[in-house]
């Protein structure tokens, strides 16, 4: 009956944008696999939320806002070694190409794409990730299927798709493995943004009818964080309720 | 603010005439669609640093119900 190959028992797992949606519903999944993790995000009311939502107490919370190297330093000073990365901390912002400012494009790449490229970075070069450590990072089906007023958000995953690839190539010789997920639309605070009515016109847009749960996401970050996956890297997993079938 | 407001929105809908007034249901225009939508919350957001969320911004029907609720806030 112990037989588990999704088993996460031993993994330390760091958990970025673990306060909100994706990140605390991965967060959660790990901890019921067995994995030990360290949550982030800048609301430490709701990190502990989480926490208290996780099996068993082991794990740990760091509060910090990544867009400040304080913050991201802050971060990186406070791990253990780890078997597992999941970059969930991300931002939404819809604005048609008249709108899109130095200032705005700035913001989201920052948050999106180059957070995640620099906490790479740290963690490699700090050599805080083992042997065998797998990184996954929470893309977006948005990095190639274009929607209107989406231009910066597409843009930005893009760019962390291709960072994938690449550290996917140059870790591999070090045994460590990279590889995203691409979630269609899942409901959580990142798209409040969008009207009910919307969203409603929106799901007729998806073959399996509805929208996706944050814990069927988590579910394919367990998998990616496992040793079943132990030979997979620098791949781009869709799962999108079927949306970009046609 | 109300004609400031309606020559901004005029602007964002790339509006000519003066079809628009306080009691306009701009949902029935026909420059009206998914990407007007975006621009007029970016417009909000930009020029007033309003952000009106999606189920809030559902109830307005008339620009005047815009210029209110940016007044609200
Ligand atoms: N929801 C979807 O439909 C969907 C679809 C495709 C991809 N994704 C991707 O999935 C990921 C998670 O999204 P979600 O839906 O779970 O969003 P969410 O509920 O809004 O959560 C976003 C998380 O990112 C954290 N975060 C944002 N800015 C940060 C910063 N500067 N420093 C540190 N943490 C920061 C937030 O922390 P605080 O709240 O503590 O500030 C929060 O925990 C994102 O990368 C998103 O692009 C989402």
């Amino acid at each position: 009956m112990s037989y588990n190959p999704f088993s996460l028992k031993g993994k330390n797992v760091l958990v970025t944008g673990a306060s909100s949606g994706i990140g605390r519903a991965t967060a959660i999944e790990c901890s019921r696999l067995g994995a030990k993790l360290i949550i982030t995000g800048r609301n430490s009311e709701r990190l502990e939320e989480t926490l208290s939502l996780m099996e068993d107490e082991a794990h740990s919370m760091v509060v910090a806002d990544l867009s400040y190297s304080e913050g991201l330093n802050l971060l990186v000073n406070a791990l253990p070694q780890l078997d597992g990365v999941v970059h969930s901390a991300g931002v939404l912002k819809r604005l048609p190409l008249k709108f899109v400012t130095e200032e705005n494009l700035a913001e989201l790449m920052q948050i999106n794409f180059i957070i995640p490229a620099l906490l790479t970075r740290h963690l490699y070069k700090k050599k805080i990730l083992s042997t065998d450590a797998s990184i996954v990072f929470i893309s977006s089906v948005a990095s190639s299927f274009a929607s209107l007023g989406n231009i910066m958000y597409m843009a930005s995953k893009g760019a962390l798709n291709s960072f994938m690839k690449g550290v996917a190539l140059e870790l591999a010789s070090s045994g460590i493995r990279a590889n995203a997920i691409q979630p269609g639309m899942v409901k959580t605070h990142l798209t409040v943004l969008i009207s009910d009515s919307e969203i409603e016109k929106d799901i007729d847009c998806y073959p399996l009818g509805r929208y996706g749960k944050p814990e069927e996401i988590a579910c394919a970050v367990v998998y990616l964080l496992s040793d079943a996956t132990k030979w997979m890297t620098g791949t781009l997993l869709t799962i999108d309720g079927g949306l970009t079938l046609r | 603010m109300s004609e400031k407001f309606i020559e901004l929105f005029k602007e964002t809908l790339e509006i000519e005439d003066d079809s628009v007034q306080l009691n306009t249901e701009f949902r029935k225009l026909s420059q009206w669609d998914s990407l007007a939508f975006l621009s007029l919350i970016a417009m909000i957001d930009e020029e007033y640093d309003v952000v009106i969320e999606g189920n809030d911004f559902k109830k307005l029907i008339t620009v005047g119900d815009v210029i209110s609720e940016i007044e609200k806030r």
